[in-house]
């Protein structure tokens, strides 16, 4: 597969990553030959095979409709600089 | 060892604050020799509550007056958790996980935090976040400790006073560095501990388990914190059997799996778990060679695939601005996320980052992720067939003993994952499996890894425990 430096850029960005062009450079080799050795499940036959997304059967559970204990807000808020009393204040949108 | 202590900690023959003072005094300076701990938790203040308790008469639990440290991606309330990771740096959980509520409701102190790969990122413990030094080798400080949980099996090794580790692991994290440090390890059965308050590295592959000297130790801190709890969905409902279990093999068939022997196995290693099973069949079991051709050959590539596609959707949590590292709230919401993440996370979280970003984007999926995860069903299928002739499976912990710092440097990224051949399969499997120490190989520990079906953590102790006597 061929990783380019485009590829790695776009990936990166999703991922919320600013990379410098050497480090692009850098991880775009070592993605190659990773993926090249991930790329090696395509030679087991998995027609028909469910995927394992655990590794013990688990189902969904929904708790009882009771009011239970919640973070309060205060103690929610009381972990960063960046409060407008009493909601969490972001960078600008407009 | 700790069931002696707490007897005597409970009938007030030990002065429970001098005790914690002078262990922590111990703690502190084999922390400042070799790197364990990243946090402290106010140990004496909850030795002077259990104190008080004693001479109202109310002492009571198994972990009465014991110490336990803990692997820093566990949360302990109000002290720094951060999963040695600089964006979580400055977070003091404002809770405590379930399985530190249990120890604390069976008298337990909580030491502090013990250094890791960040998030779990690493076999060999190197990969510590921005601002986090590496742990050394109780053996030899140019060696690595294994990881990720290399601060707690190195303060494992080291300590001399009543201890016992909580550890985590994802792919090996556990198994790993209880066998470069000499000591034992177990991690359970997926599902057996709640995962509540466990800084998530990838879900469906994540166990929380625990180290010590001894197996029963350790088997006795996961006995304490197993069964289902409300707050984790994938805890199992299932009884928590006594782990307090006598060592034999007597008419038990063990597995050896052929591939975990052959080339690429140090010959020592390969040497000391041979004779190891040699003395189980003299104590009564059988041997039954086996194969698990792939598991062995796909495994890595598997578990690496599902575990990175899962760890870059848990990393995207991390922005900035509710908890951990910040910055100045300027630019755009996208400019502000990414700028504080790119500070913030070291080279092997961006390396997985990346890698598991990619795995899942669209025309990608269903090549990487999905097939990765039709993989794991086909293994599940050989691991059970393979249960159906043995009780247990025996294979070395790792293929080599612990390297030296200048060794690893040389390692690529894929030479540095594929060192985990023998700990992913059953980590990804989601298999019980204890590492026990079994020889020496210049001077360095070896770990023997007995490997048991879903939910047989007791039948993999007594296993160990077998090979102890």
């Amino acid at each position: 597969m061929d990783i380019t430096p485009e590829l790695v850029k776009r990936v990166a960005a999703n991922a919320r990553l600013n990379l410098k062009d050497e480090e692009i450079k850098k991880f775009a080799a070592e993605m190659k030959e990773i993926l090249a050795t991930f790329e090696k499940l395509s030679e087991v036959n998995t027609d028909k095979t469910e995927p394992s997304f655990h590794p013990i059967p688990v189902k969904n559970v929904a708790r009882e409709d009771k009011t239970g204990e919640c973070l309060d807000r205060e103690k929610a808020l009381s972990l960063t600089p960046h409060i407008k009393d009493p909601y969490f204040r972001g960078p600008k949108v407009l | 060892m700790i069931t002696k202590f707490v007897k005597e900690a409970q009938a007030g023959k030990i002065n429970l604050v001098e005790h914690t003072e002078k262990a922590l005094e111990e703690a502190e300076k084999i922390s400042k020799e070799y790197r364990y701990v990243t946090a402290w938790a106010d140990a004496v203040e909850r030795a002077k509550e259990l104190q008080e308790q004693v001479t109202k008469g109310t002492a009571h639990g198994r972990l009465f007056g014991v110490l336990i440290s803990v692997k820093d991606n566990i949360c302990v309330k109000d002290v720094e958790s951060t999963a040695s990771s600089a964006i979580l740096k400055t977070y003091k959980p404002v809770f405590n996980a379930t399985v530190i509520q249990k120890c604390l409701n069976e008298g337990a102190i909580i030491l502090g935090k013990t250094v890791q790969d960040e998030f779990g990122f690493g076999g060999f413990a190197v990969n510590t976040g921005k601002g986090y030094e590496k742990p050394l080798n109780p053996f030899d400080k140019k060696r690595a400790t294994g990881g990720s949980s290399g601060g707690a099996a190195g303060l494992t090794k080291k300590a001399t006073f009543p201890h016992i580790a909580l550890a985590e692991s994802t792919g090996g994290s556990i198994a790993d560095p209880a066998s470069f440090c000499g000591v034992v390890g177990i991690c359970p059965t997926y599902g057996r501990v709640s995962r509540y308050g466990l800084i998530d590295y990838a879900n469906s592959l994540d166990k929380i388990g625990t180290m010590a000297l001894d197996i029963d130790d350790a088997a006795l801190l996961l006995e304490i914190i197993s069964g289902k709890d409300a707050h984790d969905s994938t805890s199992a409902e299932l009884p928590v059997p006594s782990l307090d279990t006598a060592g034999a093999v007597n008419g038990l068939k063990i597995g050896i799996v052929k591939e975990a022997f052959a080339e690429g196995v140090d010959n020592n290693v390969r040497k000391s778990v041979m004779e190891a099973i040699y003395k189980l069949e003299q104590k009564g079991a059988r041997r039954i060679e086996l194969s698990l051709p792939l598991s062995m050959k796909y495994g890595l590539a598997a578990y690496y695939t599902l575990a990175m596609t899962e760890a870059s959707t848990n990393l995207a949590r991390y922005c900035g601005l509710r908890y951990g590292a910040t910055d100045q709230l300027t630019g755009t919401y996208n400019e502000f996320f990414s700028r504080v993440r790119t500070n913030n996370f070291g080279e092997e979280a961006k390396r997985r980052l990346l890698l598991g970003t990619f795995a899942r984007m669209a025309g990608y999926r269903d090549a990487f992720y999905t097939k990765a995860a039709q993989v794991r069903t086909k293994m599940l299928q050989e691991y059970a067939a393979a249960f159906k002739q043995v009780d247990v499976l025996i294979t070395p912990t790792m293929p080599i003993v612990a390297p030296t710092f200048d060794e690893i440097k040389k390692l690529t990224p894929l030479q540095n994952y594929a060192m985990d051949i023998l700990t992913v399969s059953p980590n990804l499997a989601g298999l019980p499996h204890i590492s026990i120490p079994c020889g020496e190989s210049n001077g360095l520990p070896i770990g023997l890894m007995v490997t048991g079906p879903h939910f047989a953590e007791q039948k993999i102790i007594q296993v160990a425990k077998a090979h102890g006597k």
